[in-house]
């Protein structure tokens, strides 16, 4: 039986193999939950979560509430807007404050990368990584990854290609991780500029072509294209993205006839994905949704087992 | 006063010395160096085993006084100066308000006179406020002794106004001191750019950065016919370049630090902000160029690049937080461990690069043990191992990146100017 032995979860390019199994296997059996009448279980009875959230986020944030309600956990949000941050208190401040109220877990979302490493090594509570920077965001990964494993049965082997600005995402980052950990073939694609420096060296391999990254996978992660996101130069217009990058019904013609469509949403119609495609039969948006309570619950499961025992 | 040196390892760069023998100091100046000297002496110490060696001599010191006392003074910085061995260190411009006027080097020498532990030396910037614009008065800084000057911190955009200072420089026979780095190519990065900062999802400053600009100011000095000195040198890219230049026989002289061949761009893969410092940590390549670089006479100097910063500017996110590392207490202990252990250079070399060559450089005389030289002396246990304790540091900031790191030799006894001004005491 794995161990999970640890009191944060902060990314997965630390993590095993194993212990990625280990959430898999944990989430499959809480998936059952959301299906009950009644949708809660007392894992987390007493617990009390902090949603601390500095950057804005509905669906991460609402998952990660849900989930912590289905284990009976109390859930607090923090909002930036609302709170002492706006003071100039500072993250470590905060979390030490939040320490000071007897929370058990902190779900940190931050700008800055490192951000919830930097908070974990001030507190003794848990701290889960809900996305740093352009770092890391391990529930959307597993998330991403336990759809998958639903849908084909397996991860290993799998050629998976992520489509989107490489560059700048947490997202990308957690999955290349995850995913090659358990033996899948990445690919990356997105224009030259939003492939960060020297990403081969991770494990994949990089196209600029959307069409090769979608020939022959299995599956095709495509992210979220922020152009509100102050990058510099580095960005395409919206249209000429589309035209050259998008994944549209078209080009799904040319590929895989049961390939699956992921997206860690908020979808941008027309931008990076066809509504045609979003809403279409290999889409699994919607599942993935649902998927991420499954996740969250078995995140916040472990790493309060590790508390419990200390 | 006197004082009688028994039975150490003498190495004297200057006149390539490597015996052991006696060494008798009266008041501040050596009198005697001979296998065995009988005089009797007030003060006798037994340096058997030891490496006695000319004091430190650290070229890139912030000191931070005047303007952020809260980091660290030109007291508590000497204090730690002289528990490395460090009894002479040049204090870098940058502060604030900037050195970059004759009457401001004046109020900074008033106020070493009054509180430093060891011999500190300014240097002036090359542009008032360090802005990069308006060229200081070279010549009223010269008159106030200054011998370096420099933009330490950011490099000199405009090529027209470097070419100028370089002009100027020579004329009064004054080193350039290069802090080379295009902030374009910088991208605002926090570590080295490639796998490292992909992996962690941070902007990454690229070697480019250095290395294209190292080769503007090596081509500007060569017009000018000036000496200049290309400050911290962390990766290989550089090192060619300065290789070179070297070989076409242009007056430059380099430096790095002891963090760019000790340690790698992997330490700063866990957020880690002591592993934080401009340029950044490079890959092992860029390390195993620097210490052959620093074998071959490629690289002149080692100093510390000393930037102390307080706890609330470093324990914050990795992005933000402030660049630069404490170094005066480690860098002879960490050049020992990673240089003479492994057996890539003696100990002749390494006195070389930490007292003869930056003396040199600064127009001292330091880095030479003979009779009638300064009495200032650096007595090494070579192999002692310790490791340093966050609670030992004597700088007011303690974000040093060998906190707890395994390091072989120890500065046991300093001596300044004939006086003994630090020993090394266990703590009990």
């Amino acid at each position: 039986m794995t161990k999970w032995g640890q009191k944060d979860l902060l990314g997965l390019e630390n993590l095993s193999r194993e212990q990625i199994e280990l959430v898999l296997s944990t989430a499959e059996s809480f998936k059952e939950v959301s299906t009950r009448g009644i949708k809660k279980v007392p894992a987390l009875r007493g617990k009390t979560v902090v949603n601390l959230f500095y950057e804005p986020s509905t669906r991460t944030r609402v998952s990660f509430e849900i989930a912590a309600k289905r284990l009976s956990a109390d859930v607090i949000n923090i909002a930036t807007e609302t709170s002492s941050v706006k003071k100039g208190e500072t993250l470590i401040d905060t979390g030490l404050s939040i320490q000071a109220l007897k929370a058990d877990v902190i779900v940190v979302r931050h700008n800055a990368s490192g951000a919830a490493a930097m908070l974990a090594r001030h507190v003794g509570i848990s701290v889960v990584n809900a996305g740093d920077g352009w770092h890391e965001h391990p529930t959307q990964a597993l998330l991403d990854i336990f759809t998958l494993k639903q849908k084909l049965g397996k991860i290993k082997g799998l050629k998976v290609s992520i489509v989107g600005d490489i560059a700048h995402s947490r997202v990308a980052r957690s999955n290349i991780w995850g995913l090659t950990k358990l033996g899948a073939k990445v690919t990356v694609c997105a224009p030259e500029l939003l492939i960060p420096p020297e990403v081969e060296k991770m494990g994949v391999s990089v196209t600029h072509s959307i069409d090769s990254a979608l020939s022959r996978a299995d599956a095709v992660n495509v992210l979220r294209m922020q152009f509100e996101r102050d990058t510099g130069a580095a960005f395409p217009r919206q249209l000429e993205y589309f035209k050259n990058f998008a994944v549209t019904e078209e080009r799904l013609k040319k590929a895989k006839k049961d390939i699956i469509v992921m997206h860690p949403g908020p979808i941008n119609r027309g931008i990076e994905i066809s509504s045609a495609v979003a809403d279409g039969k290999n889409s699994v948006i919607l599942e993935q949704v649902t998927n991420g309570i499954a996740i969250r619950m078995a995140v916040l499961f472990l790493i309060s087992q590790v508390r419990r025992k200390q | 006063m006197s004082m009688l040196i028994k039975k150490g390892r003498v190495v004297d760069p200057k006149n390539s010395v490597d015996r052991v023998c006696d060494i008798l100091i009266v008041k501040n100046k050596i009198k005697h160096v001979a296998k065995t000297i009988n005089a009797k002496a007030q003060q006798t110490i037994d340096a058997q085993g030891c490496i006695v060696m000319p004091g430190l001599v650290d070229m890139h010191v912030h000191l931070r006084e005047p303007g952020r006392e809260d980091k660290e003074t030109i007291a508590s910085a000497t204090g730690a100066a002289l528990k490395g061995g460090v009894t002479s260190l040049l204090a870098m411009p940058n502060t604030t308000p900037c050195i970059d006027s004759p009457q401001s080097v004046s109020v900074l020498q008033k106020a070493i006179s009054k509180t430093a532990k060891a011999q500190v030396l300014i240097a002036g910037a090359i542009t008032r406020g360090r802005k990069g614009h308006e060229l200081v008065n070279i010549a009223g800084l010269k008159a106030k002794g200054v011998t370096v000057i420099t933009d330490d911190g950011s490099s000199v955009d405009d090529e027209k106004v470097l070419l100028q200072a370089m002009q100027h420089a020579k004329k009064h026979s004054i080193v350039v001191m290069c802090h080379c780095e295009d902030v374009f190519l910088s991208d605002e990065g926090s570590v080295n750019r490639g796998l490292t900062s992909t992996r962690m999802g941070l902007r990454g400053i690229s070697k480019a950065s250095e290395f294209k600009r190292i080769e503007r100011d090596i081509s500007l000095s060569e017009k000018a016919g000036a000496h200049i000195h290309i400050a911290h040198v962390s990766c290989k890219e550089s090192v060619d370049i300065i290789r070179k230049a070297k070989k076409k026989h242009i007056l430059v002289t380099a430096e790095t630090c002891p963090h760019y061949f000790a340690l790698t761009e992997t330490a700063v893969l866990d957020f880690d902000t002591n592993m934080k410092m401009n340029p950044p940590l490079r890959g092992a390549e860029d390390a195993a160029a620097i210490k052959k670089a620093l074998a071959d006479g490629t690289i002149d100097v080692i100093a510390s690049d000393h930037a102390p910063h307080t706890d609330n500017e470093k324990d914050i996110e990795f992005e933000r937080a402030a660049f630069g590392i404490i170094g005066l207490e480690t860098e002879l202990a960490v050049t020992i461990t990673e240089l003479l252990h492994t057996g890539i250079m003696d100990w002749r070399r390494i006195a070389e690069l930490v007292t003869l060559n930056p003396s040199n450089v600064l127009g001292l005389n330091r880095g030479s043990i003979a009779q009638g030289d300064e009495a200032d002396i650096v007595i090494v246990d070579p192999n002692q191992e310790w490791a340093l304790a966050k609670q030992e540091i004597l700088s007011k900031s303690k974000n040093s990146p060998f906190i707890n790191k395994k390091l072989k030799g120890r500065s046991m006894h300093t001596i300044l100017g004939g006086k003994l001004v630090y020993s090394y005491r266990e703590q009990t």
